[in-house]
């Protein structure tokens, strides 16, 4: 199974990149929509500086988790605990603000716009020079406009994409723009990561790119990751710690070997009946 | 062959014996164009960023002039009701956020079409209750408007133009070029971009979808309230201008729904177009072409470019 990056060793318990604050706590959260629970009483934390896997079954939950995350979906019941300040609820501008940036299933880029665009937009929340400068687009705006552009050339060049800098993503293949969109989550200069199914439907070797790609976000920027993935062999490689959801519910959570021996989590995979 | 010739002949024969006459009906073509250009702005400044046909986008027009007029009629000075005008659009633009689009986020795009239907409606009974049904003369003079006019002659001929014409060119001209300057380059105009290509990607990169919808709307309300001023003081100010604003239609799918200079281009070739027509090939069936002769282009011109001049080609992958 290990055949994508096999050059990252198993962090071992007193791994420096990992430290023991948790810097988001979920407790209790559910979740329903009308009469479907997408999420039951869920609680998990992320310590900083891991990467921890959401992984389960199809309609497991692990999307609607990172909405609550992010605060697109509001749980009915629970606490989100982030960075120390607990909220009933997430609200997707003040999640933006203190560090979390995300990518999305379905790639959510702005089809419109050019790849140093879209990268650019993960600067919104940086740049701060009033309407006034940017309407004549001199003195500090332009300054700003600058300084933030040399980071957005910093991230293209981390992900390899410099000769599809101008292009509109719109026309860029999949796997392309699922790059584009991890660039403009990183632009973010994000504290919290949450990526969702970043690898899905791309081939070996885009897979093993975009694992690098993680794990040198990981160490090298020092960014906590949330990511969730079927890929097994991705997940059992790239993350410290894996939370398994089964039918909204929490199956397990542990070590990629723990949870791999674990009996419901096979049982839930290879579909067994639920009693 | 008699109506071949009138058809395609004589009205040719007829312009180049009097060029002035020509340069005329293009100049009053022209500025009535600038009108069209300027009210399928605000449908193309509130599409661009939401992705919502604004409907009510006419009577946001009659709506500002309306406003204007109403509270000259009340004793406010005519600077002073500028500035309450200005105030009312970015009511307008904050209810309508908070009243109707808010609650409908991430509503399929009939559902908001649907709701600027409704919104259209209640302005215009909203207005009327207010300001009541009859029509009003707008205060060009108190504006310091200019009211003259300059003959010049041309090619033999002589050529009027109004100079309350001539204020309306400069005035849109100016109000296009700083809002093109703000939504193409600035970062709300990336923003709003962003909006309107994903709503959920563009709020997890921290933009609110709000903000961004409050400064659409009150920008278009403030086109609305410039074009009803012009409009108004080339006519007058009623709920007849409502029908006006559907010349929209056609000028936008000319210029394409989400084109600023589209917009511009398309009012243009509009307004020039059917004064033409109505002036040379409008005597041959009794007149009053110029009300169905944009619509009839815009047919034309939907077979060989539906995105429109300058319309994004969308093409979907399947």
């Amino acid at each position: 199974m290990n055949v994508m990056v096999a050059e990252r060793p198993q962090p071992a318990p007193t791994d420096e990149r990992i430290s023991s604050e948790v810097i988001l706590k979920v407790d209790n959260i559910t979740l329903s929509f009308g009469g479907v629970k997408a999420i039951q009483n869920v609680s998990f934390d992320v310590r900083r500086g891991e990467v921890r896997a959401i992984i389960g079954p199809n309609g497991a939950g692990k999307t609607s988790m990172l909405n609550c995350i992010n605060g697109f979906y509001h749980p009915q019941d629970g606490t989100i605990t982030y960075r120390g300040t607990p909220r009933k609820q997430m609200r997707p501008h003040i999640a933006a603000t203190q560090g979390i940036a995300r990518t999305f299933q379905n790639v959510a880029l702005f089809r419109g716009m050019s790849t140093l665009d879209n990268i650019m937009s993960g600067r919104t929340l940086k740049m701060k020079t009033n309407l006034f400068w940017q309407m004549i687009r001199r003195g500090p705006a332009e300054n700003e406009e600058i300084e933030h552009r040399k980071v957005v050339e910093e991230i293209i060049d981390f992900l390899e994409i410099q000769e599809i800098r101008r292009t509109p993503v719109g026309r860029l293949p999949y796997g392309l723009q699922k790059r584009v969109e991890l660039g403009r989550a990183l632009a973010m200069e994000p504290t919290l990561l949450l990526l969702d199914e970043p690898m899905a439907g791309m081939n070996l070797e885009e897979k093993r790119d975009m694992s690098r790609f993680i794990i040198d976000a990981n160490e090298q920027l020092g960014t906590t990751i949330c990511l969730i993935e079927h890929d097994m062999g991705v997940v059992m490689d790239l993350s410290d710690r894996v939370v398994v959801l089964d039918h909204g519910e929490l199956i397990a959570d542990g070590t990629p070997q723990e949870v791999q021996a674990d009996q419901a989590v096979i049982d839930a995979y290879l579909g067994v009946a639920h009693e | 062959m008699d109506v071949l010739y009138q058809v395609f002949v004589d009205p040719f024969v007829q312009m180049g014996a009097m060029p002035d006459l020509l340069i005329q009906v293009i100049w009053e073509g022209f500025v009535s164009g600038i009108l069209y250009a300027l009210i399928a702005l605000g449908f193309v400044l509130i599409f661009k960023a939401s992705g919502i046909f604004n409907f009510a986008q006419g009577i946001m027009v009659v709506f500002g002039a309306l406003s204007l007029v109403g509270l000259y009629e009340l004793g406010v000075p005519a600077w002073l009701a500028i500035v309450l005008c200005i105030a009312i659009m970015f009511a307008l633009a904050v209810t309508v956020e908070r009243v109707v689009l808010r609650p409908l986020v991430n509503q399929p795009d009939i559902i908001l079409f649907m709701a600027t239907i409704g919104l259209n409606s209640f302005l215009i009974g909203f207005g009327e209750s207010v300001f009541g049904g009859e029509p009003k003369t707008m205060i060009t003079e108190q504006l310091g408007l200019p009211t003259g006019s300059t003959a010049v002659d041309v090619l033999g001929g002589r050529v009027i133009f109004q100079h309350l014409d001539i204020a309306a060119a400069v005035i849109a001209a100016l109000m296009v070029a700083g809002l093109a300057i703000f939504f193409n380059k600035s970062k709300i105009g990336r923003a709003l971009r962003a909006v309107a290509d994903d709503h959920q990607a563009a709020m997890s990169v921290g933009i609110t979808l709000q903000q961004i919808w409050v400064i659409v709307w009150f920008a278009a309300g403030i086109v609305a309230l410039v074009t009803g001023i012009m409009w108004g003081a080339r006519s007058d100010v009623s709920f007849a201008l409502e029908i006006v604003a559907l010349k929209a239609l056609p000028v936008l799918i000319l210029g394409g729904f989400t084109s600023i200079p589209g917009a511009i281009i398309g009012g243009l070739i509009i307004g020039i177009s059917e004064k033409l027509a109505e002036f040379y090939w409008g005597p041959l069936v009794g007149g009053s072409i110029e009300s169905w002769v944009p619509f009839f282009i815009a047919l034309i011109f939907l077979w060989f470019r539906p995105q429109g001049l300058f319309g994004e080609k969308i093409i979907e992958r399947i």
